[in-house]
Parts: structure tokens; C-alpha cells; sequence
């Protein structure tokens, strides 16, 4: 009987994304019936989503927008549920062609979702269609955070990085995966700095596009500026402390139950939500709306897909729900530390990312930094908007790491 | 020319009057609400609860009388006149006794001129409430920019500061020529204001809540009750301030949901500080309201922010308080000292109980100083009569 259960436990099942038509026309007479607030009373961004970009984006989402897209975009690769800790993880898995293609674990972020990955797909499993060696090719598995997305929402505490990280590996493992890399930024990042620390069998090393792990002796040193710090270094310490000002951080950090009202009740409160994560992204997406000129793949559908992906699986609560237990792990780490990262850290700084860590300060962070670039184009969502340059990134990043090549 | 000076200056008399098709579409919003997945705590930790908020819901469609809000402002003088550029609102109830002194008074965020309305009977009519007619009030409670039925500022530059300069024009527009002001929350922040800028006619502030102890800065904090106060701001800091951050920084951004959604607003205006939730909470849940904040009067007050549209324009008003101290922190500016007689009472379930030492320190010339034996945040709302008391007693010396 206990051999049943973790056999049916441990099962891999296909899965297929199914909308029913009902929830699309609610979520379109919604959108057709917002209630809009008096335009801000500034002339930029300074207020939050201006009313103008919001506007622009319900008009395209009522009219134009096929509703169908995400649905027939996550169902043109191959997705899994699997139970983990209790929790159903949803997963795409993509295997390359390529023998010898090294497996690789991506976690996305928040606002995003799978979708944000799913472009960097093509080049990572398939690299001699994309400018790439067949050498470069890469497994690639994309799950959802618990809580978001096709994933399952907790019901109980304690689902914070850690405890991702932890079934990552065991997602890993299930999948049969002996040898692999793991990547991520924004939330991402953090479960994949997890996954470093505790080192699970099989992972030889991690990249980041974000620095989860500012080193603490610098925040605290931002608290002093007047110690000897170049102008680079303060100036961006300056932005990290901008990081922890924002609103919706401290928002979704204390009372997610709270917000979630407003994202699970409004799909223009949940859009606007989503796009004021930072002022970069906001304006290529304000942009892309406006203007009609995205910035690379952070184009009006792909924004739509995602924000009607939180929309259909109701994820608002849910997802902010994972700041709260950073929050709280944040805390217990203070008397806790978690151990240093041994494995091999590589690190790519995108330019428009929140803020641009020195190399000195990932090597603070990582001792064992085995790479560091910054790429020539990109912002916080490097995967959505330049996936060809985050897929390059991937293949020099991990090159070292891959067999035979390792020393 | 003069004809426009003189209409601008016009105080009309208002009347609420809130079609009956803008109330089917509140109930109906209300009835079609989506909800999130149960929080995973048992207490306040993650948010206002969903039981809470689905048995406020479940009232407010099936048993609240929609009708309630405009009853209760209509039954009152109310005026509307221009100030500044922009329509203010205002209640204004004089007392039949002669010689009352007349109280200008501001509601805070989320609150609104709802919150003061169990006030005007004991402080217009004491003698119907067991005090002399000396003690009676002449009083003037507008409505903040952004909020009820004044009009939303399109221009920048609404901060507590030019709320008060537009304030002591009022006063003086209705003809009082000797004034005391009262204030707690936002309106704590709008008569501290008056107190600096001392308009002509201004004798003396009531505040309680004391914004000087919220500013930051150092505070004293020798005694347990001091320690005690630096303790309950740093808890109020770190887990109740998300509302605060994101609508003084991004009122636009969370006014989309405020507007769209009478749950979402609902969620937003109850989670402002413990105490006042778990009072509401027990109210909804527990039908066990504290003092005056039942049911009804909580959804009076809801009903108004959505019936007016205001949740974005009232969450700018931080936006602009923001803007303000950024300003003047920048500049290395003190604001002037309150020169005039501060009177200041301490309620129990406030946010944090300021020691009369931190008062002293914002308030050289406190003539003031009382520990009430309830209440909280919202205590002219929660405790009418006892918050009346400390009224009359913080001013009694200046009549």
C-alpha cells in the first residue's frame, strides 16, 4: 500500500492546457465593464501606470487580443504535472535532439510565469537551427512555482525558495536527470541560489541574471554612504535600496490576502499590478502598448498571455503569496545563515535590469564564479525580451560545466 | 472679474443624490466577486481574512441599506464652495447655543466625514448629553481633496500643507473669526499644519494622532512606555505598511483595483492598522461590533469611497504628503513651531500610544495631555461620546 501511494505520488502525467469558454466571456465583459480612476496628475510614471498605457492595454485585450494564444502557446510543448511535497508542479520538458544536451532547470519570476521562458526554448534545446553548436544543446525543464500558474496553490506555510529549491531537485531526480545546471531571475533567482546552497546530487552550478544574494555587509554599508565605496557601487546601492522602497513588495511581503482581492476581482487591477514591477519594463511595455513598438519579445500578446494566464488560474493570492515567506525565511536566515554556494556560479548582468551588480560583488556573494558578462541588450525580463542573447548567455555560461569539458 | 471672484467664493448648499443605477452596478459587482484561495494563517499575518471579507461581502449585497449614506449626509447642512481651484465639501453644523466655539475638524484615510458624524451631536448639543452649555461646539468638517464630494485636485501640490492654508480660508469664508482645529490620522497631519502656519483667528489644535512621533527622528525612549512606543512604531513599520508605501509612491497603480472592485477597495480600507481590524473583524464575524464601529457604519463609509470614485484620488493625497517631505527633507527644512496651545489625547488601540514626552518634544506648548480609557485609530468613529469629552476638556481652557 505505502509502495502504491509513492508510486502514484511520484507519477508524471501529461498535461494539456483546456480554458473553458465560459471564463474567457467573464473575463471579457470585465474588462468591457472596468470602472477608470481620474487620470494621474503627472505627466510620467510617477504616480504608477498611467491611465493612458492601462487604457490602451483593456481596449487591445477586449478587442483584438486572441484569448486562445497562451493556451495554444503552452500547448505546443510537452507539459507534466507531478506531485511534490504534496504540491502538483506543472513542468515543461523539453528534450533536444542533440545527444549529450545538457539538462538545465529554469525558474521564472514574479510577475511571470513559464511564459516568460518559453521563446529561449527554441534556441537552448534546438541550437543549430539558431546560430549555435550542436554542443550547445541543452534539456530544458521550465516548472511553475507553486502558486502559480498550472502549479497547485499551498495550503500551508513554509513554501518559500528553499523548500522550491528542494523540489526542483527532486524534480530533477524524477526525471531521471543525473548531471544538470539550474538557472533564474527575479523569484527565479532565488530558488535557483537555494538549489546552490544545498547542493543537491546531480547540479554542477548555477547562473543568475539577478542577484538574489546582495551581499549584506553592502546593504548595511548603503545605510552609510560615506564609507569608501566607488561611485559605480554606490550608485547602485542606491537602486538596490530602491528595490526594498517599492510598494507593491512591501504590499505583497506583509498582507498578500489582502491585494489578492484586488487581483483576483479585477483584471485591470491585476494588469496594472503586473506591469509596475520597474520602471524599465514599464516603459517598454507602456511603449509596446502606446506606440506599437516593443522591445524585443515583450510585445502586447506576449504581456497579455501572461497577464491572462494569472487571470485564469487565479493565481494573484497565490503568487504574491511567495513574498511573504521570502519575507519570513529573510528573517530566519538573519540568525541562521544558510551555507556558501560551492558549486560553480556564473552570472550574466542584463543593462536595464534593476540594478547592474559589479563583478565584485557577485564574487563576494559566490566565491566560485566561473563566469560574469553583461550582455548587450535586455532588461529584468532577459528571457521574454532578448531570448536569443539569454540563450547565448546560457551556452557560455554553462560551456565549462558540460562533460568532458570539465575539469 | 468681480462676478467671478464672487462666485468662486459662493458657498452653495449640497445635497448627496446617488442614482439608483450607480447601486445595482455596486451590487451587482459585489455579488459576482472572484475570490482568492483562503489565506494560510489563522490571525491577520498575511491580510485581511477571507471569512471577514466574504461575510462583509455577503451583508453588503443582501442586508445593508444602500440608501444609508446619502440619509445620514443629507440630514446635515452641507455646503460646497471653492476653494483654491478645487470644490470642497463640507458639513457644517452650528450649535444652538450661544457663544459655542467653533471646530473645524479632519477626517484621515480611510476615513471620511462618516467617521465624525456620531461627534456632532455631543459637541454641537451637549446639554442633550449630559454637559452645560458652555461646552458647546459650532462645527466645520470638510471634506479632504480627493475625498467624498469635494472635488479631485488635477493640479499638483494638494499636501497637508496647502489642505490647511485652504482650511483656514474656509473658516474664514463661514465667517469665524476665533477657531480651534481637530484632527486625527491624515487630519492629525492637515491641524498640525494649522498649528504651524497660525492663520489669524486660529487659537489653539487637538490632535490624536501624533504625527511628530510618526515622522521619524529621535524620539525619547528611556521609559518602558517610550520603549514601548518605538517598539509598536517598528511593528507597525515592518508589517502593517505596504498600504502606506504603495500609495505614497504609487497611488495610481493600486487606484485601478479601488475602482474596479468594491472587494478589492473594501480589503484595502480595512486593513489599516490591528486593532481597527480586529475590531471590524469582530463585527462581521463575531457580531460583536466595538463602540460605533458596526456594520453600517463601516460600509457607510465604504459605499462613500465607491460611490465617489475616490480611492485613487484619496490614496494621491500620500502621494502628495510623500512628495512634500521628500521636498523639505531634501531642502534640510524643520517646519515652523507650533506656537499656538496643542491639546493631544492618547487612545489605547492607536497605532502607538505616544508617551507625553514625545508630544512635549513636537509640541513645546502642549496645555493638553489625556490617556483615554478606550478607543482607537478611528476614535471620533469608535467612541463618539468619549472622544467629545476630550474635545471639550483639550479646549475648554481656550474658550
Amino acid at each position: 500500500m505505502t509502495s502504491t501511494t509513492v508510486e502514484t505520488a511520484a507519477e508524471i502525467r501529461p498535461f494539456h492546457v483546456d480554458v473553458p469558454d465560459e471564463e474567457l466571456d467573464d473575463l471579457r465583459r470585465r474588462v468591457a465593464a472596468t470602472r477608470w480612476p481620474e487620470k494621474e496628475t503627472v505627466g510620467d510614471q510617477s504616480q504608477g501606470v498611467q491611465l493612458a498605457t492601462i487604457q490602451a492595454l483593456a481596449r487591445y485585450w477586449g478587442s483584438d487580443y486572441d484569448f486562445r494564444r497562451f493556451e495554444a502557446r503552452l500547448n505546443a510543448f510537452p507539459q507534466f504535472i507531478t506531485e511534490i511535497d504534496g504540491l502538483d508542479i506543472h513542468f515543461i520538458h523539453v528534450k533536444s535532439a542533440h545527444e549529450n544536451a545538457l539538462p538545465l532547470i529554469i525558474t521564472h519570476g514574479w510577475p511571470g510565469s513559464v511564459l516568460e521562458l518559453l521563446e529561449t526554448i527554441g534556441p537552448l534545446t534546438d541550437p543549430t537551427a539558431h546560430g549555435g553548436e550542436a554542443e550547445d544543446a541543452f534539456d530544458v525543464v521550465i516548472p511553475s512555482m507553486p502558486g502559480y500558474g498550472f502549479s497547485s496553490q499551498p495550503t500551508d506555510v513554509g513554501w518559500d525558495s528553499g523548500r522550491i529549491a528542494a523540489a526542483w531537485a527532486d524534480l530533477m531526480d524524477r526525471l531521471g536527470y543525473t548531471r544538470y545546471v539550474a538557472q533564474g531571475g527575479d523569484q527565479g533567482a532565488g530558488v535557483t541560489d537555494a538549489m546552490g546552497r544545498q547542493a543537491p546530487d546531480g547540479l554542477l552550478g548555477v547562473h543568475f541574471n539577478f542577484l538574489d544574494a546582495v551581499p549584506r555587509e553592502l546593504l548595511m554599508a548603503a545605510l552609510n554612504l560615506r564609507l569608501a565605496f566607488s561611485a559605480d557601487d554606490r550608485a547602485q546601492l542606491g537602486k538596490v535600496v530602491g528595490i526594498v522602497m517599492r510598494g507593491y513588495i512591501a504590499e505583497m511581503g506583509e498582507h498578500p490576502q489582502t491585494i489578492g482581492y484586488s487581483l483576483l476581482d479585477s483584471p485591470i487591477g491585476l494588469a496594472a499590478w503586473m506591469l509596475d514591477h520597474d520602471a524599465d519594463s514599464y516603459e517598454k511595455i507602456s511603449r509596446a502598448f502606446l506606440d506599437g513598438e516593443p522591445s524585443g519579445g515583450l510585445t502586447r500578446d506576449t504581456v497579455l498571455d501572461n497577464i491572462t494566464l494569472y487571470w485564469l488560474t487565479s493565481t494573484g493570492a497565490s503568487t504574491s503569496r511567495l513574498y511573504w515567506e521570502t519575507g519570513r525565511a529573510a528573517t530566519a536566515s538573519l540568525k541562521d545563515p544558510p551555507p556558501h554556494v560551492t558549486l560553480p556560479v556564473a552570472y550574466t548582468v542584463f543593462p536595464d535590469e534593476l540594478f547592474q551588480a559589479p563583478r565584485h560583488w557577485v564574487r563576494h556573494a559566490y566565491h566560485n564564479l566561473v563566469y560574469y558578462n553583461e550582455a548587450p541588450k535586455g532588461g529584468h525580463f532577459a528571457a521574454w525580451e532578448e531570448p536569443e542573447i539569454f540563450s547565448q548567455e546560457m551556452r557560455a555560461a554553462f560551456a565549462s560545466l558540460r562533460n568532458g569539458r570539465s575539469s | 472679474m468681480s462676478t467671478t471672484v464672487e462666485s468662486t467664493t459662493e458657498i452653495r448648499p449640497f445635497r448627496a443624490d446617488i442614482p439608483e443605477e450607480k447601486i445595482d452596478d455596486l451590487r451587482r459587482r459585489i455579488a459576482a466577486a472572484r475570490w482568492p484561495s483562503k489565506e494560510l494563517v489563522e490571525d491577520r499575518s498575511q491580510g485581511v481574512q477571507l471569512a471577514t471579507l466574504q461575510e462583509l461581502a455577503r451583508y453588503w449585497a443582501n442586508e445593508y441599506d444602500f440608501g444609508r449614506v446619502e440619509e445620514r449626509l443629507n440630514a446635515l447642512p452641507q455646503f460646497t464652495t471653492e476653494i483654491d481651484g478645487v470644490e470642497i465639501h463640507f458639513i457644517h453644523a452650528k450649535s444652538a447655543h450661544e457663544n459655542a466655539l467653533p471646530l473645524i475638524m479632519t477626517h484621515g484615510w480611510p476615513g471620511s466625514v462618516i467617521e465624525l458624524l456620531e461627534a456632532i451631536g455631543p459637541l454641537t448639543d451637549p446639554t442633550a448629553h449630559g454637559r452645560t452649555a458652555e461646552d458647546a461646539f459650532d462645527l466645520v468638517l470638510p471634506s479632504l481633496p480627493g475625498y467624498g464630494f469635494s472635488g479631485e485636485p488635477t493640479e499638483l501640490g494638494w499636501n497637508v500643507g496647502r489642505i490647511a492654508q485652504a482650511w483656514a480660508e474656509l473658516m474664514r469664508r463661514v465667517g469665524y473669526t476665533r477657531y480651534v482645529a481637530q484632527g486625527g490620522d491624515v487630519g492629525a497631519s492637515v491641524t498640525d499644519q494649522m498649528g504651524r502656519q497660525a492663520p489669524e483667528g486660529l487659537l489653539g489644535i487637538h490632535t490624536n494622532l501624533l504625527v511628530t512621533g510618526l515622522a521619524g527622528g529621535e524620539h525619547p525612549s528611556d521609559t518602558e512606555e517610550e520603549k514601548a512606543a518605538l517598539a509598536a512604531l517598528a511593528t507597525f513599520r515592518a508589517s502593517g505598511f505596504g498600504y502606506f508605501l504603495e500609495q505614497a509612491t504609487r497611488p495610481q497603480t493600486i487606484g485601478y483595483a479601488l475602482l474596479d472592485s468594491p472587494v478589492a477597495l473594501a480589503a484595502w480600507m480595512l486593513d489599516h492598522d490591528t486593532d481597527a481590524y480586529y475590531k471590524i473583524f469582530s463585527a462581521f464575524v463575531d457580531g460583536q461590533p466595538s463602540g460605533n464601529l458596526t456594520r453600517d457604519h463601516i460600509l457607510d463609509n465604504v459605499t462613500l469611497y465607491w460611490l465617489t470614485g475616490t480611492g485613487a484620488s484619496a490614496a494621491r493625497s500620500y502621494w502628495e504628503n510623500g512628495q512634500a517631505q521628500a521636498r523639505a527633507a531634501a531642502a534640510g527644512q524643520a517646519p515652523p513651531e507650533a506656537s499656538l496651545p496643542v491639546g493631544f489625547t492618547q487612545f489605547p488601540g492607536e497605532i502607538f500610544l505616544a508617551p507625553r514626552s514625545w508630544v512635549e518634544q513636537g509640541y513645546p506648548n502642549l496645555t493638553y495631555f489625556n490617556k483615554a480609557e478606550r478607543g482607537g485609530h478611528f476614535a471620533a468613529w469608535e467612541e463618539p461620546e468619549l472622544f467629545s469629552t476630550e474635545v471639550r476638556a483639550a479646549f475648554r481652557s481656550l474658550r
